[in-house]
């Protein structure tokens, strides 16, 4: 691939002596809107963070724009899951999304008025500014939610990791990230989204990474949504299957007739 | 006079510890400081036994570094051999305090300046006792009001310079990692402010009662706060009226002056939580109200 965000390569990560990743291997092409699903406990988020060198891989390398993680730390975001703060920390708005502006370097200086403009932009982006004076446990999930992309956002990053951003959101919130999306791709941002909706897949993603410890497929929404790679993800799950395998033949994908036992 | 110098170094202990608890307390993490506090005890026996001396710096030094030795051991066991995190505390304090004691028992055996008395619940009355007296005859104070004033200065000066790093460490660590700041650094430079802190204050208000000092003033100050650098003034002011009532306090009902203070922090914790709460019932539906969907 000639126009390569980020490249994982036989990866594999354990927690605990068991392996949560097995051996992942692909290529990420730069620029576009990539979705990551599998079901629960497939290492959906373990992949994220192994990718921000949160986790220590087993084996394997990660490259982003074929660097090393340490070099490329400026043009890299992440957005962790909304569950994994406590929102009763004593906050605003602005505080949280200056975070995004904090740096090795600058940890033990005075945010600077290029920082100032930054943050109150990132809010605008999200449409929280009517907020931002606001303590982070006095909004909605959805507000919240939108925090943390605005955050990601001050990083001024090129490719922006997001774990599970669209879970417990209201439909204002979802819209607002969608169009961000858009114009974040316009721009040629690479975004990378651990999604577990799957009726929502094709719509929102140009390119998809389905998961189960191993990669089971990698590819266009068609590519990967076959029946044979989402029973191979999900197994025994018959009644998401069915409900999958419903969706397809709705929107008319390709599948095989034979096999149909759900 | 000694009435002033015992308000004004409880006042210090309770500020110094109510900063650094206020970090403790939204980390999670307020009873790794209960262990801390426990579990220096070894330190401040080795030290003493070498120096012969309750207010030395090699006391300080290596009581300090035990307290990180504690907290280093308690993240191991948690992480690496996967106890659960409460248990893992309670291993560690519990055998580094329980090795302590021992050390007391033996090597210094009817030493009348370190026993398990005073390690445990200290004695802010007596802190009198041991004076700085310089020219001859001026009276300048006790020497643990400047040990606790030199504390003070330490961890000041680390929470101004190193704010924005403590406090990205305390809202959300993978994120600050992402970043490319080393957290284990930063969480081992506050567990150090911390050891320190427990340390220089079990002689005059013990081991077990600074806990108190370490979780209550902050808990009360993230009740009535909501921006960092208000919930660290409240917390340290909730910290100066426990130590100025709970002397008063003692003194009108001749008991225990630490416990008096924890007990007048209680207090203060008490009617906070009441008023939030009053304030909540009247105030919440109008603020539910703005909040679009």
């Amino acid at each position: 691939m000639n126009n390569c965000a980020i490249e994982v390569h036989n990866l594999t990560t354990t927690y605990g002596g068991a392996p949560v990743l097995w051996d992942i291997d692909f290529e990420l092409p730069a620029g576009q809107i990539i979705g990551i699903i599998g079901p629960n406990g497939s290492g959906k988020t373990t992949l994220l963070k192994t990718i921000m060198g949160l986790l220590e891989p087993s084996s394997g390398y990660v490259k982003i724009f074929d660097q090393d993680l340490e070099k490329m730390r400026e043009r890299i975001a992440y957005v962790p899951q909304r569950e994994s703060v406590d929102w009763d920390f004593p906050a605003t708005v602005e505080d949280v999304v200056m975070m995004g502006r904090y740096r090795k370097a600058n940890l033990f200086r005075r945010s600077n008025r290029t920082d100032l403009a930054v943050v109150a932009e990132s809010i605008e982006k999200v449409g929280l500014t009517p907020f931002k004076k606001r303590q982070i446990a006095q909004l909605s999930g959805g507000q919240q939610q939108r925090v943390f992309i605005a955050r990601a956002l001050a990083q001024k990053a090129d490719v922006y990791l997001m774990d599970e951003p669209f879970v417990g959101v209201d439909a204002a919130t979802e819209n607002a990230i969608l169009s961000l999306l858009e114009e974040m791709k316009a721009q040629g941002k690479t975004v990378l989204i651990i999604h577990h909706d799957l009726q929502t897949v094709s719509d929102y993603f140009d390119y998809l990474v389905l998961l189960n410890t191993r990669l089971i497929a990698k590819g266009t929404p068609q590519e990967v949504l076959t029946k044979e790679n989402l029973s191979n993800a999900y197994g025994g799950q018959l009644t998401l299957l069915a409900k999958v395998a419903n969706l397809i033949k709705e929107n008319e994908f390709p599948i095989r007739e034979k096999d149909m036992d759900l | 006079m000694n009435e002033f110098w015992i308000i004004l170094t409880a006042s210090i202990v309770a500020i110094n510890a109510a900063l650094l608890g206020c970090f403790l307390l939204l980390r999670k993490m307020s009873m790794v400081g209960d262990a801390i506090s426990h579990a220096v005890l070894p330190g401040i026996v080795v030290a003493y036994y070498l120096s012969g001396d309750k207010t030395s710096i090699l006391l300080l030094i290596g009581a300090t570094l035990t307290g990180v030795l504690t907290s280093y051991l308690i993240t191991f066991l948690s992480k690496k051999a996967r106890i659960q995190g409460d248990a893992s505390i309670g291993i560690t304090y519990t055998l580094l305090f329980a090795v302590g004691m021992i050390m007391i028992s033996t090597w210094l055996k009817g030493n009348v300046d370190i026993d398990m008395e005073c390690v445990l619940y200290g004695d802010v009355a007596l802190i009198n006792l041991d004076k700085i007296i310089i020219d001859g005859n001026l009276y300048i104070g006790p020497r643990a009001f400047y040990v606790e004033i030199i504390a003070f200065a330490i961890i000041i000066v680390s929470l101004l310079w190193g704010y924005k790093g403590f406090k990205i460490l305390s809202f959300n660590e993978d994120y600050a990692q992402s970043l490319g700041i080393r957290t284990g650094r930063w969480h081992y430079f506050l567990m150090t402010l911390v050891s320190l802190t427990t340390v220089v204050a079990f002689e005059v208000v013990g081991a077990i009662l600074v806990v108190g000092f370490l979780i209550v003033p902050p808990a009360t100050a993230q009740l009535l706060t909501n921006r960092l650098p208000f919930m660290l003034i409240v917390a340290a002011l909730v910290g100066i009226v426990s130590a100025i009532g709970g002397y008063y306090l003692a003194v009108w009902l001749n008991v225990s002056i630490t416990a008096a203070m924890i007990v007048v922090s209680g207090l203060i914790f008490s009617l906070a939580f009441i008023y939030v709460r009053f304030r909540e019932r009247l105030g919440n539906k109008s603020v539910t109200e703005h909040l679009p969907i």
